[in-house]
Parts: structure tokens; C-alpha cells; sequence
């Protein structure tokens, strides 16, 4: 995984809460074997209409959405399925990082391996984001905070173990891999309990 | 040991904590049974291919296939080729995986083959006090068991395959106390729906829960099977109830559970594990289950979700529930019940075993899925599909009117061929009504199999009381 320090990008917003995998990227999409060239495939049902030419409504086509590389959502962003296929379409779409006031755990969990940034912010911060499409924004990984426009820095959790994978692009596979040693000490004291 | 009373979620962690976690560190977790599939498994193995790893555990790890599946059976066994292209390559490309790397599949025809959260209990190599993990959020099922099991992404699929291990941060747990009898014609689904419209979609996320109570220890597995699988609706990555002689009874004699010795070890270990007296959870919410009505959802989240009896709620100026209802084409303020249904599910990995076929079957005998109507029963496995078939349930389906075929996820997510046309409406056993989840325009209604029958017979939303003797 690139290390990530920190990015600064205006943003798009997309205001419903609860948007779930199903919509980040359809199941039909899934039945590839490969991470690349799922970009295309963002938010489709959304994007595209039946003959597959993109809806001039839709936020993300838009000529002010263009470039942008950060995500503001309502609540619950990433519900659903465990699919990693949702961040890697975000990623491979352009995004890095989405805010919102909850993002669920699984899809959580799978962007933080790719390098893609789930920023959880309160109510109020979300609320301002959310009223202000394309503000300029930047999220810093070492100091674990959202610089607004107007300067104010709002702090969001981020685990540290995976603060430290960022920053310094650990591979956490690598890392377990280093493991070796207690993983076989472990089974060994488990098959002289069982 | 510590005399501190523990969770069961607490017992099975520690269990397998082969380094417990640190401030700066998550703990290094071991998995006791990795499960896999063809839609998330590929660019895992890909992972292993270029870093020159094998496959850590090849007697925890196993494979079948199921999401990109086709269920008609002449594309199963009567050598039609799979008709997506897509979906043939990855079915191949996980036979290919398997085969270079020494993994067990239960593959295409192979009689044990089936959705993976059906086929893990039903070869009763889910066991209770089990880490479970599967790229597949589903995966929470396997917590009906007893087990710690929870859904991953694909990145984590290679580091249980290269490790047999999964760094996770601690989650906390959530009591889920359920009381009282569920009336006649009210059912788990019925239960677990109740219970995502009371928490919300997002209310889980961070814990495990624990169902616990007396309704809970009335239920059977398939049953329990059918509330935990549902957890993730919630945002909990994993349910678990609490191993009892139901659950013994269950497992006892299945292909892959213990025998003999080991098996009465096993249960002496099992009886250890349902949470102390007194054990401490984060939250607790309680749910009395005898007033409850069979549910069913009008939105497209599972949280939107109503007694059958009930109107469609209004919230206005929620530009977004008002989405939800434009893209449902439904109406706040009006009743749900007797609304026109185009197409009836009856499968999935919450309600495609036996004891849900048997209750469509039930509400079927000897009537007829309404003109117009498509019926689609789609059995867990192909072990499902045999019981059933042995029973004479696929008869009822038959001639009823509705189609009967091979085992997989099918209609549950539109993926495998089996889709709902556009701005149709179905009621469906499986567990998400996203928008787009059973075919691009499809509208979504979940519901118990009792009512997806029902529904089926009228062609309308029916409130399966009303056709049960």
C-alpha cells in the first residue's frame, strides 16, 4: 500500500444516508476477477441511464465534480455487503477519502487497506459539508484531523494501528506474515488443548 | 482464569487471541474456519500468486460456489454453458485456484454444494466456540452456532489464506434480550426484521450482539440461523446465540462434526460457553416478541420495514425517505397489505433451508401462485434441495405454479441471471431491499416465507393469517 499523508481536494457531496454497496457498485459488476477498471462501474445505477449514457443530474457528472477526491455522505455510508469492490471502485473512480457522520464497519475496514479514508465527523461539521458542495478541504492522516476553509480543525478517531499503516505504508500482510513465530505457538497450544 | 463473568463473545475472543491487542496494535485473531467463494476469492489468491505464499491451513479452509451461480439446472447439469460469460470465468477461475492450491471445493455439482452459510452449519463444520470468517457479510449466520463469525473484505480473504489470521480491533457487545411467545403466522424473519426497524440499519455497527431470552431458546437452528444472518442488517458484523441441546441436537451425527469421544468432549467444551451470570455487556436493548405482526419492508433499506397490518409511514421534508418511496413507487400513509406483487422469492441464505420451504410449502398445498405472478423457490443447497425433494415439497411448488431449481444465492442479488425486471415488485425471503439489489428498477419487499407464499397465492401483499387454517 502508497502511504498516505494527507489530501487536500474540494468536495462532492452526495446527501442520502444509508448508502449501501449495492449502490457504490452493483452486483452485476461483480463477477470480475481483477481490481482494475471497476471506476467505470461507481455508482452506475445512479450515473447511467438504461442505454448507458451518463445523467446530466447526477452530482458525479457534473463538470464542477470533476477532479474532486473527496466524498461527503449522509449517514451510514458503506452499509451492506462485504464487497472490497466498493473502495477499489471509489479509488480506482478518483476518490481517496468519504465523510461522513458513520460508515459502516466492514466497508471501513476494507478502504482502510486499500488506502482509501473514512473520515467520521459530528453532526455539525457533516451538516456544514453537506450545505457546501466543492469546499476545499484537506484531511490530515498524522495529525488525525479535517481542515475546513475557514481553518478550523476538526479532529475524527482513526485506530492507531492503521493511522501507522497509512503514514508509513505498512502492508498489514507483511506485518502478520512477521508473525510467524507466535502463530505457530499458538496452534501447537491448541492442538494440546483439543 | 479470571473469576470476572464473561460474555460468550468475550470467552470465544480470548480463546483465539494469539496476541491480545495493544493500544498501538490490534490483536492478531486466529480463524478457526475459513470459507470461501468465487466472487471475493479471486484477487485474494492473485495476492498469494505474486508474493509466492500456499494457503496457511488447507483443513480450515473451504471452498464452493454460489453468488454467480445459475440455478437452471440444465446450465448446472445438462452441460448448457453458464449463459453470463462473466460469471463462467470466475466459476472457472475459482476451480483453477483451488485446484493450484490444494483447496477443497464443494464445486459446481458436487452434491454438497450450496450457499456458503447454509452448507458450513449443514456439514456441521460450523460449530459453536469457532472463529468463522467469509468474504461475504453474511457470514454473521454462522453465529446461530455459537461461533465468533463475521464477514471480510477480499484483502483479509489472503490474510487468513496466507496466515490463518485477522488483525481486528476488539468490538463491543450488545444484549439483544427477547421475550414472549411470537403469535401464529409470526416467525424469525418476522422477529429480525422487528428488531433492524427498532435499532436502524446503523444501530449494530460496532458490536457484536448476543441474542439471548426465551424466545431466542424456543427457536429451532434454522430459526436462530435466520436471526443472525440478518445482524449485518444492523450494522453488526456478527450475531451469536448462546449453544444449547438444540444446537447439540442440530450438529450431532452432521458429515464434519465431531463423533464419538471427540464428540462428547466437544459438548463438554460447548457447555462453557454461553455467557456467565452476570457478564457485562455495552447495551442492551429488549424486545418483547409477543406483539409482534408478521412484518414486511416498503423502503429500500431493511430498516424500513412495518407490521403487514400497517400504512406506509410519512416523514415529510425527508428528501430522502421521499426518494426511497418514489423509487418504491409507493405511496406514505397507505396500506402496504394488498399491494400488487409481480414476483415471489423463496431462498437466500436467510430463509433457503428446509424448515422455510416447508412453511411456503405449507401456505401452497393445493393452491395456485396467482396469474402473473413469477415463483421462484430456490433451495440453500443441494443437500436442501434433496430434503426437500424427498418430502414432496418441490411437488407442491410444481404444481402450484411456481419454478423449482438448483441451489445458490439466485434472486437474492442480481448477479447469477435471476433478476426482477425493472419497476417490478417482489416479495422476497432474502435480506436487502437496496435499490437496484435484485435487478436494475426492481422494488423489493422482504418478508417471511410464510408471506412470501401468501403473497404468491393472491398476487397481492397477504397477511398470511388470512390462509392459514
Amino acid at each position: 500500500m502508497k502511504a498516505v499523508v494527507s489530501i487536500t481536494s474540494r468536495t462532492v457531496v452526495l446527501p442520502s444516508s444509508n448508502i449501501d454497496t449495492d449502490q457504490i457498485i452493483p452486483a452485476r459488476f461483480l463477477t470480475t476477477t481483477t481490481r482494475e477498471g471497476l471506476g467505470r462501474s461507481l455508482f452506475a445505477d445512479w450515473r447511467y441511464d438504461a442505454q448507458g449514457a451518463a445523467k446530466p443530474d447526477f452530482v458525479l457528472n457534473r463538470p464542477e465534480a470533476q477532479g474532486c477526491r473527496i466524498l461527503v455522505a449522509g449517514r451510514n455510508f458503506g452499509c451492506g455487503s462485504s464487497r472490497e469492490h466498493a473502495p477499489w471502485a471509489l479509488l480506482d473512480y478518483g476518490f481517496q477519502a468519504v465523510i461522513s457522520t458513520e460508515i459502516a464497519d466492514i466497508f471501513r475496514n476494507n478502504s482502510l487497506k486499500n488506502g482509501f479514508l473514512p473520515v467520521v465527523v459530528d453532526q455539525g461539521t457533516s451538516d456544514w459539508l453537506l450545505a457546501n458542495p466543492g469546499a476545499e478541504v484537506t484531511i490530515n492522516v498524522e495529525e488525525t484531523s479535517l481542515v475546513l476553509p475557514d481553518g478550523t480543525r476538526v479532529k475524527f478517531p482513526l485506530e492507531a494501528f492503521s493511522r501507522f499503516c497509512l503514514l508509513n505504508g505498512v502492508d498489514e500482510l507483511g506485518f502478520l506474515l512477521d508473525r510467524r513465530a507466535q502463530i505457530e505457538a499458538y496452534e501447537a497450544r491448541r492442538q494440546g488443548q483439543v | 482464569m479470571s473469576n470476572v463473568p464473561q460474555t460468550m463473545f468475550e470467552k470465544v475472543w480470548r480463546q483465539h487471541e494469539v496476541i491480545a491487542e495493544t493500544a498501538d496494535t490490534p490483536a492478531v485473531l486466529y480463524i478457526d474456519l475459513h470459507l470461501i467463494h468465487e466472487v471475493t476469492s479471486p484477487q485474494a489468491f492473485s495476492v498469494l500468486r505474486e508474493r509466492g505464499l500456499p494457503v496457511r491451513r488447507l483443513d480450515r479452509t473451504l471452498a464452493t460456489m454460489d453468488h454467480s451461480t445459475p440455478t437452471r439446472t440444465e446450465q448446472i447439469f445438462g452441460g448448457a454453458p453458464i449463459s453470463i460469460e462473466s460469471a463462467a470465468r470466475q466459476v472457472r477461475e475459482l476451480e483453477k485456484n483451488c485446484a493450484e492450491f490444494g483447496v477443497e471445493l464443494l464445486g459446481l455439482r458436487h452434491e454438497q454444494r450450496g450457499i456458503v452459510h447454509i452448507i458450513g452449519p449443514e456439514l456441521g463444520i460450523t460449530q459453536p466456540g469457532k472463529t468463522v470468517v467469509c468474504g461475504d457479510s453474511h457470514t454473521s449466520t454462522h453465529g446461530a452456532l455459537g461461533a465468533l463469525a463475521f464477514g471480510i473484505g477480499t484483502t483479509e480473504v489472503g490474510h487468513v489464506l496466507a496466515t490463518q489470521c485477522l488483525l481486528q480491533r476488539k468490538p463491543r457487545t450488545l444484549a439483544l434480550n427477547v421475550s414472549g411467545r411470537l403469535k401464529p403466522g409470526v416467525t424469525a424473519k418476522d422477529l429480525i426484521l422487528a428488531i433492524i426497524g427498532k435499532i436502524g440499519v446503523g444501530g449494530g455497527t460496532g458490536y457484536v450482539i448476543e441474542y439471548r431470552g426465551d424466545t431466542i431458546r424456543g427457536l429451532d437452528m434454522d430459526e436462530r440461523m435466520t436471526i443472525c444472518n440478518m445482524s449485518i442488517e444492523a450494522g453488526a458484523r456478527a450475531g451469536m446465540i448462546a449453544p444449547d441441546e438444540t444446537t447439540y441436537r442440530y450438529l450431532a451425527g452432521r458429515p464434519r462434526a465431531p463423533q464419538g469421544d471427540a464428540w462428547e468432549r466437544a459438548v463438554s467444551e460447548w457447555r462453557r460457553l454461553p455467557s456467565d451470570p452476570g457478564a457485562l455487556f455495552d447495551a442492551q436493548v429488549d424486545i418483547d416478541a409477543s406483539v409482534l405482526e408478521p412484518m414486511i419492508t416498503y423502503g429500500t433499506n431493511p430498516g424500513m420495514v412495518i407490521p403487514i397490518t400497517s400504512s406506509i409511514p410519512s416523514r415529510a421534508n425527508d428528501a430522502v425517505f421521499s426518494k426511497s418511496l418514489a423509487y418504491m413507487g409507493l405511496e406514505a400513509g397507505a396500506p402496504i397489505k394488498d399491494q400488487p406483487v409481480n414476483v415471489v422469492f423463496v431462498g437466500s441464505c436467510t430463509n433457503g433451508r428446509i424448515s422455510d420451504l416447508r412453511s411456503a410449502a405449507g401456505v401452497l398445498r393445493g393452491r395456485k401462485v396467482a396469474k402473473g405472478v413469477q415463483m421462484l423457490v430456490i433451495p440453500g443447497s443441494q443437500q436442501v434441495k434433496k430434503e426437500a425433494e424427498a418430502e414432496g415439497l418441490h411437488q407442491v411448488f410444481i404444481d402450484a405454479g411456481a419454478e423449482w431449481r438448483e441451489s445458490g444465492c439466485s434472486m437474492c442479488l442480481g448477479m447469477n441471471g435471476d433478476l426482477v425486471p425493472k419497476g417490478q415488485y417482489s416479495v422476497s425471503t432474502s435480506n436487502r431491499n437496496f435499490e437496484g439489489r435484485q435487478g436494475i428498477g426492481a422494488r423489493t419487499l422482504l418478508a417471511s416465507p410464510l408471506t412470501a407464499a401468501a403473497s404468491a397465492v393472491r398476487g397481492r401483499v397477504t397477511d398470511p393469517r388470512e390462509l392459514m387454517s
